[in-house]
């Protein structure tokens, strides 16, 4: 057989290569969607969340300011405020206020919320999305002019400076989500303080002192499989050990806290660490994988124990990938509904969590919470909070990839 | 050949084999490494050279399922006795690699940390100066030696390694392929250092470099695959005989360029 006469020549060849040509450019074409698919199905995500956080809203004073002042209501001082409050409030309803927070020390914005919630009571008749706000604005305006006779319309942005610092309240116009921010920065702070030194830890053993058998490859496999696992079964172990089992733990018992009862900050966030847990491993074996071995050998070469040579070169060359990886982890820990709520977080809470056996809401309760609701004003700030939420988790996995960059950078 | 006891002698081994679980990578190896002479290593490219330099020292140790039998003494001491600390060997053997891998330190951090962690209370900036100058790198780095070693050139850095090599005190030092990775002018300083550094240390340098085993060595081992791919030493003699009458005829082929 001569090789030559089995390849196409001339026309033929060319016929061919317009049928490779063809091909490649039907596969490149999919690939195309696929990923215009993708970013239209994150810009659909963006659009959702912020159409819902901006928008008309129509309310009525259930009661007239001038009734209480003869200031407009938007000229009214802290001073004025306060003689309001005082004067009109409940003694009872007063004293309760200033037990949360001394009235004296609270701001004018703040005191101003609770003159119009608990006196003046906005009561919100609809709202309007983005969309609709932008695209038939005089038509929003002739509904509402004829509909609510005496309501407001008024243009409004949910996300506040406002609604950052207020805390929970039964009124989406004045709730915010102080407490739910300081839930979960809580939560992810005592998850990362337990899971940061144990798969540290762990992932050092793996790596540099435990042989290669079959059993260390079937704990690896485990840790690889335990990333997977359904957020779910974690929070019904945390239930079982940390709740239920741990209780004179981690409701605060042992150390004299007695108002509480197992489903407390610290079961969360120990559920949460535990959730993280593999992830933390998983990145940390990576970033020591990553040290190259010249490194280990120069060190043992100079008669150092294994000891000092993870001590002194391993760990703080892999460090900036362990911390990269605990920034993931701490993302991912943010955005974990599910075992929260089985691990009982609270549903309404005001009062900002005090430390690690308060009971607590986190971001992404506060948000399911909010979109259940029937009110379209609570699918607003639900809008809002989502905001919120993305906001933290950008920056967070921002500050990761910016110290994986610089370190890359730095070898 | 003269007795073990013979204080000229450094390092001995005995019938030392060198396996990697099932397979024999190198096998019954017979050497008596004179003390203060530079030994060179040579053979073709994966006949156990490096395999055999890192059994000096236990760096196999750190290779999963490598085993060693026969003996390997010290001064008549088996360096793979069973109250043997590998450390503490490493800490008598120094060792050079093939690729220059300082620390991502300071250079005076490089010569300082081996000192640190094997206990030495002595002045630590004479220490650094002298192992520094011990490696021909004093007058290169004296007025940045606060400065990262990976800002050195490569043949700087392997100088370096050198130093840090030779700060611990060891009394033999090995070198695995020093100069590879470095070009001639790099390379012809490393060799003029190991001449200077002979006077105080044993050298044991694997090379593939014909014409620098020729030079710069004292004695040559030349190794070679068996037909069950074991590596040998199939000739150990000064390095003036091995190149000019050597007993073997493989060796002959080898030095001569016709084959390897």
């Amino acid at each position: 057989m001569n090789p030559h006469d089995h390849f196409p020549e001339g026309s033929d060849f060319h016929a061919s290569l317009r049928t490779r040509y063809r091909t490649a450019a039907i596969w490149q074409f999919l690939f195309l969607s696929a990923l215009l698919t993708a970013i239209l199905a994150l810009t659909a995500l963006l659009y959702n969340v912020v159409d819902g956080a901006f928008g008309y809203i129509a309310y009525e004073y259930k009661d007239n300011p001038a009734e209480f002042t003869s200031t407009p209501v938007d000229e009214l001082t802290k001073e004025e405020l306060l003689i309001i409050l005082k004067t009109n409030l409940s003694s009872g309803a007063y004293n309760k206020l200033d037990n949360e927070q001394p009235m004296e020390k609270r701001s004018q914005a703040d005191l101003m919320n609770l003159f119009l919630e608990r006196l003046v009571r906005i009561d919100t008749k609809g709202t309007w999305s983005l969309t609709e706000s932008m695209l038939r604005g005089a038509e929003i305006r002739a509904e509402a002019a004829e509909k609510y006779p005496n309501a407001i319309l008024e243009f409004r942005s949910w996300l506040t400076p406002q609604f950052l610092v207020a805390p929970m309240s039964s009124r989406a116009e004045f709730a915010g989500v102080r407490t739910a921010v300081l839930g979960s920065l809580w939560l992810v702070g005592i998850a990362i303080f337990f899971a940061l030194p144990i798969g540290t830890g762990a992932a050092i053993y793996l790596q540099e002192y435990a042989p290669k058998n079959w059993l260390t490859s079937l704990i690896q496999t485990n840790i690889n499989n335990l990333a997977g696992v359904p957020s779910i079964v974690y929070g019904m172990l945390g239930l079982a050990v940390f709740v239920r089992t741990l209780e004179p733990l981690t409701s605060g018992a042992m150390f004299g806290v007695t108002d509480s009862n197992g489903r407390t900050i610290l079961s969360a966030g120990l559920t949460m660490g535990i959730l993280v847990l593999p992830l933390i491993i998983i990145n940390a074996q990576e970033a020591i994988k990553a040290v190259p071995d010249s490194l280990r050998l120069a060190a043992f070469g100079v008669g150092a124990t294994r000891w000092q040579t993870v001590w002194h070169h391993v760990l703080p060359n892999a460090l900036p990938g362990i911390l990269t990886g605990s920034i993931l982890a701490i993302s991912r820990a943010l955005g974990e509904t599910a075992p929260l709520i089985v691990v009982g977080a609270s549903t309404f809470i005001s009062l900002d969590p005090e430390g690690p056996f308060s009971k607590f809401t986190a971001l992404p309760i506060q948000i399911y919470q909010w979109t259940t609701r029937a009110q379209s004003e609570f699918h607003a700030i639900a809008a809002a909070a989502i905001i919120v939420l993305l906001i933290l988790l950008l920056t967070l996995n921002a500050s990761a990839i910016l110290l994986r960059n610089r370190h890359q950078v730095r070898r | 050949m003269t007795n073990s006891q013979t204080p000229s002698y450094s390092i001995e081994s005995n019938n030392l084999s060198i396996h990697y679980g099932n397979f024999t990578a190198v096998k019954g190896v017979n050497m008596k490494i004179e003390k203060q002479k530079i030994t060179a290593i040579i053979g073709p490219s994966g006949c156990g050279k490096s395999t055999l330099l890192r059994a000096f020292n236990r760096m196999n140790d750190f290779v999963p399922n490598c085993r060693i039998t026969g003996d390997l003494l010290l001064h008549g001491e088996n360096l793979y006795g069973k109250n043997i600390d590998p450390v503490e060997v490493r800490r008598k053997i120094g060792m050079v690699f093939q690729k220059p891998n300082p620390f991502p330190k300071s250079i005076y951090e490089n010569i300082a940390w081996g000192a640190r962690i094997n206990g030495f209370k002595g002045d630590m900036d004479e220490l650094v100066e002298q192992s520094l100058r011990g490696a021909a790198l004093w007058d290169e780095v004296k007025d940045k030696l606060h400065q990262s070693a990976y800002a050195l050139s490569g043949g700087q850095q392997q100088r370096l390694c050198i130093a840090r090599a030779i700060a611990i005190q060891p009394e033999i030092i090995l070198m695995d392929e020093p100069a590879s990775a470095l070009d001639p002018i790099s390379t012809l300083r490393i060799e003029e250092l190991m001449q200077e550094l002979k006077r105080n240390y044993t050298i044991i340098i694997v090379t593939h470099n014909m014409q620098q085993a020729a030079r710069a060595s004292d004695y040559t081992a030349m190794m070679m695959i068996d037909d069950a791919r074991a590596g040998g030493v199939i000739e150990f003699d000064e390095t003036k005989t091995i190149f000019t009458r050597p007993k073997d005829r493989r060796t002959e082929d080898y030095v001569t360029g016709r084959f390897g």
